[in-house]
């Protein structure tokens, strides 16, 4: 019998489409394999009651004719930072670890109105804060991928229980959130498809928040078409939050034809850090040779302010999320310490129910807003943020897409990279500056390295132009034909 | 900046985070290295560069006057950790 | 007439600033779309966005932001077409998101003036710093249980204009003047109920003292918790009294949040604040600059009605008033638009008069507004045609217009059936007979 957790998702909508197997069918396959593999720790809450019940509905839908588009009857995980309406919604964090919304995030409920079909939620960095998926209050998640010395790897983070569910073959899909890298980092760590689309495409309504100037929803997926068909389903405008965009969604799988001959492809010198390993230096040099030899022009170009990002962001999002976080206080939902005042409240319900990642960030946002501190620190930082956007701005006066590394280092083990904080935060490096920016990009497959491990090529693209960075992305696939699975998947 | 162990102390405090008397000293030296290597911006000429709130070029979206939400107090007490005749309730707070 | 504080070291002058924060009338709240409401039910006038439910995202009502600007235009300010909204950050109960989104930086209304009219009849200008939008936080209650405090949300998120006045006000008095005209000028816009009781407009006084003469200003309190105009005024005298005391006793006086108590005439320093405050203020990612058209702006300009200080102009140039007069007239829109009706045809300082002196005292009485009056601007009218026509003296008319207000009867008929006209020349009696007459046929 042919696995069914091997389809991608445009291949399981032409099976589904063509009757060769159902949506019932589908789903049972992946509740199995995430049986399976329930030892990675990729989920928080599992809901096969949900995706059985709505895979019916699918089924009849299809059977009278009415079946709703590419994802009807898709079966998808949910990272567990999207509220889910009367399904456990955590942040990964024990403050929240009893809290079940009474609202469906937007992105989540577009895609249950396309007929997606939730398996469950995914594990994550607590509030998404974190680089290796090991600031869960629910624990690490383990990388699919092994190589030879069988250590357990990390999957990256913060959506790193996503990434391994796709990668691990328990669902066809997963939304990931992207602050500084949250999405293509662990895409590049479990060699899947990760996009983090242009700041204002996707709704964050009843997404919960960290750094609301550069949360950005999007698919992680085995393919690039898939990422394609899953934004489509993701995105359009949303009244309710004052930061997403009015524009059209347009067909992002029709911007898919192969071709980009004439495409102009930056190369920024300012991406080859101090210190590059080898096996990242080949692996970007490999990609730019087979964009090249897909026809596309290769330009050197200049974006000097990149060695600020890290510094930038390391401002910024605290500052943000300290703020952010404030409504945590076991006043209205979530854990509540009890106290002799409302401050002692307050003060333990946060010191027990944040992580010590959280808190640091916390901490350090709080002391960045601080009278006295503010200039210095954050205002500064929002001007060199301009600076660093300018440099996007300017180059994609000569570009079209930008080709870099997606992360320094394939997959690390547990346990390594701990000494101190900023050594993690340098996980983002290459991520952090489109972020900033608010620049849509893409993490797909580059190959492996001499280990067996993946390593992610990320392109970048113009704002609300990921017509054309999905277009490169998928000749970029084409040409590397990365056909290697972990193990454990199959 | 190098934080001493009081200046943690008083951003904790305005965080409303507990942290552990044992844990100010080791605190301090983490967030001031994570300071210090913030700082490296300081380097960054910055004259006359506007800060850059957001990056989407869009105007501010108004919505019209109307009542369109609330009216849904079982939803709004539902993950309340203690509620009282319809009231959110809290240790005593003396102004 | 200034208000001057004598010590035992020496005089002493107040000065102060009042911050308004006035509740913008509109249907729904600021960033959300849940009902503005007084005194209903606990929680119930709340949505997921009220209550800061995680993922929750603010969405800014046009309407607060036109009645913003409307006032602003109101008070003579600068309107500034781009502003931006921050977040002041602290935790208290009744705050759910931990910040209050507010506009410190870049406030969307800049300097402006307030025209106090005084009981001597002269005016003074006392200037407006600044007009912010913000939202209001829930309420705490702190009396019904011995252990816990119980929060409501209803009012979390309504919108809030806050008036920063510049502390050019020297006395209780002016602090009197100033609120009283501001709610009349927030009434005559529409912008606001200034419904002290209800705490639709409250007042935070910022009071300092310091020796006449001296040049530099010391130390100030701010006083909360004053819910009306007679405590924000009592609150000044209790407070200034109070500093002088200190810096004579040889203190010194804190900078500090202070709660005014009316029921031990006392203020006193508030527990809940005494952590020094750092609100971290930056501009809220969830949010864009506000941006205005100079059109928009004045679309709303053009619509302003007449407000109190062209009508208090119009009514001394055209009508003759005193200054006094002309100002308590407009200080309400009701009453100037019941002075409006009553002065067709009428003389203007005897009808001025006549609701100053005789109206208003039955008013306040009946603890009515002039809305709400027994006598209407018509039947007050025709009494001053009685009046005029020297049909009834002005001895008699006061007694009329007693009448008129228990028995809720018209002058005329009040003056009939009691005999009441004046006997002044023979014509004249004849006519009234004959009209009588006339009236009544069938009785001859
Ligand atoms: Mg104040
Ligand atoms: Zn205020």
């Amino acid at each position: 019998m042919i696995d069914l957790t091997n389809n991608t998702i445009s291949s399981a909508r032409d099976g589904l489409k063509s009757g060769d197997f159902t949506a019932v069918e589908l789903v049972n396959e992946h509740l199995r394999k995430m049986e399976k593999l329930s030892f990675l720790n990729a989920f928080i809450t599992e809901t096969p009651d949900i995706a059985l019940r709505r895979a019916e509905e699918s089924d009849a839908r299809r059977a009278s004719g009415n079946a709703l588009g590419s994802m009807d009857g898709i079966p998808i995980a949910v990272k567990d930072l999207f509220c889910t309406k009367g399904t456990l919604t955590t942040a990964g964090s024990h403050i929240l670890d009893d809290f079940v919304p009474t609202y469906e995030s937007t992105v989540s409920a577009n895609l249950h109105n396309s007929g997606a079909l939730m398996l469950g939620k995914t594990n994550l960095d607590e509030f998404a804060m974190g680089s290796a998926n090991i600031t869960s209050y629910f624990g690490n998640v383990i990388n699919p991928w092994k190589c030879e010395d069988d250590k357990d790897l990390v999957p990256g983070g913060s959506s790193g229980g996503s990434a391994a569910v796709v990668a691990g073959r328990m669902a066809l899909g997963a939304t990931g959130t992207d602050t500084g890298g949250s999405i293509r980092q662990p895409a590049s760590f479990t060699g899947i498809v990760g996009l983090k689309p242009t700041y204002g495409r996707c709704s964050r309504w009843g997404i919960i928040a960290f750094a609301s100037s550069l949360d950005q929803a999007g698919p992680m997926t085995r393919t690039v078409r898939d990422a394609a068909i899953m934004l489509g389903a993701m995105a359009g405008h949303d009244v309710k939050d004052s930061t997403s965009a009015p524009v059209k969604v347009p067909d992002f799988e029709a911007a898919l034809n192969g071709d980009i001959k004439e495409l102009k492809v930056g190369i920024p010198r300012e991406y080859r850090v101090e210190g590059m390993s080898s096996e990242i230096e080949s692996l970007w040099e490999e990609g730019i040779a087979m964009m090249k030899s897909a026809g596309a022009k290769i330009i050197d170009v200049s974006l000097p302010n990149t060695q600020h990002a890290l510094p930038t962001y390391y401002i910024i999002a605290p500052a943000e999320a300290s703020a952010n976080l404030a409504r945590y206080d076991g006043v209205r939902y979530g854990l509540r310490i009890e106290g002799d005042s409302l401050d002692h409240m307050y003060a333990n319900t946060r010191g027990e129910g944040f992580g010590v990642e959280v808190q640091r960030r916390v901490l350090i946002g709080t002391y960045v807003l601080s009278a006295g501190y503010y200039d210095a620190y954050y205002r500064k930082a929002q001007r060199v943020r301009r600076l660093i956007s300018e440099d996007f701005t300017n180059a994609f006066k000569s570009v079209d897409l930008l080709l870099t590394p997606t992360a320094p280092s394939a997959a690390f083990a547990i346990g390594e990279k701990l000494d101190d904080p900023i050594t993690m935060y340098q996980n983002d490096v290459f991520t952090v500056p489109s972020s900033l920016a608010g620049m849509p990009a893409i993490s797909l497959p580059g190959g492996v390295n001499t280990r067996g491990l993946p390593l992610g090529l990320q392109l970048i693209g113009r704002p609300f132009d990921e017509e054309t960075l999905l277009r490169g992305a998928e000749v970029l696939e084409t040409a590397v034909n990365f056909d290697v699975l972990p193990d454990m998947a199959s | 900046m190098s934080l001493d162990r009081e200046t943690v102390r008083n951003i904790a405090n305005l965080a409303r985070i507990n942290v552990a008397k044992d844990n100010l000293d080791h605190l301090a030296k983490e967030l001031s290295s994570i300071l210090e290597w913030v700082e490296q911006l300081n380097g960054v000429d910055t004259n006359g560069v506007e800060p850059l709130a957001s990056v989407i070029d869009m105007k501010l979206p108004l919505r019209k006057d109307e009542v369109t939400d609330g009216d849904c107090r079982d939803k709004v007490l539902e993950n309340g950790p203690e509620i009282e005749d319809g009231y959110f309730a809290v240790p005593k707070v003396i102004e | 007439m200034s208000y001057i504080i004598q010590g035992e070291t020496g005089d002493w002058e107040v000065i102060i600033g009042l911050e308004v924060h006035a509740q913008i009338l509109s249907e729904s709240k600021l960033f959300s779309g849940s009902k503005v409401s007084f005194g209903a039910e606990p929680n119930t006038h709340v949505s997921l966005v009220d209550a800061a439910m995680p993922g929750m995202l603010p969405v800014i009502n046009n309407y607060c932001v036109e009645q913003a600007v409307r006032t602003g235009l109101g008070l003579n300010a600068k309107i500034n077409l781009t502003s931006v909204f921050d977040r002041k950050n602290y935790f208290y109960a009744d705050l759910p998101q931990g910040y209050q989104i507010s506009q410190l930086y870049h406030p969307i209304v800049g300097e402006g003036t307030v025209i106090l009219d005084l009981e001597d009849g002269s005016t003074r200008k006392v200037g407006v710093e600044r007009l912010h939008i913000e939202q209001d936080a829930g309420k705490s209650m702190h009396d019904q249980d011995p252990k816990r405090s119980f929060i409501d949300l209803n009012r979390s998120g309504t919108g809030l204009m806050e008036i920063v006045s510049r502390p050019d006000l020297r006395s209780p008095e002016d602090v009197g003047a100033y609120l009283r005209k501001l709610r009349s000028i927030l009434r005559y816009l529409g912008t606001c109920d200034g419904n002290m009781d209800q705490g639709s407009l409250r007042c935070d006084v910022n009071i300092s003292v310091r020796r006449v003469g001296e040049a530099e200003l010391r130390n100030r309190a701010e006083v909360k918790n004053v819910n009306s105009v007679r405590f924000a005024m009592q609150a000044v005298e209790i407070e200034a009294r109070r500093q002088v005391e200190v810096y004579e006793d040889g203190g010194e006086v804190v900078q500090e949040t202070r709660l005014f108590d009316s029921v031990k005439g006392e203020t006193r320093s508030m527990r809940s604040k005494e952590f020094a405050h750092d609100y971290r203020y930056f501009p809220d990612p969830d949010l864009l600059p506000l941006e205005l058209s100079q059109e928009y702006v004045d679309n709303i300009k053009a619509t302003l009605p007449e407000l109190p200080d062209v009508r208090k102009d119009r009514y001394m140039t055209s009508f003759g008033l005193s200054s006094y007069d002309a100002g308590v007239l407009v200080a309400e829109r009701d009453t100037a638009r019941y002075f409006e009706e009553l002065v067709k045809g009428q003389d203007p300082k005897l009808a001025a008069n006549w609701i100053i002196s005789n109206l208003f005292a039955v008013l306040k009485e009946r603890g009515v507004g002039i809305a709400e009056s027994p006598i209407s601007a018509e039947s007050l009218s025709k009494l001053l045609d009685l009046l005029k026509n020297n049909i009834i003296s002005s001895r008699i008319a006061k007694d009329v217009f007693e009448i008129m207000v228990k028995e809720g009867k018209e002058a005329d008929v009040i003056v009939e059936e009691k005999g009441l006209k004046q006997i002044t020349d023979a014509g004249a009696i004849e006519a009234a007979v004959n009209k009588v007459i006339a009236n009544s046929p069938q009785q001859v």
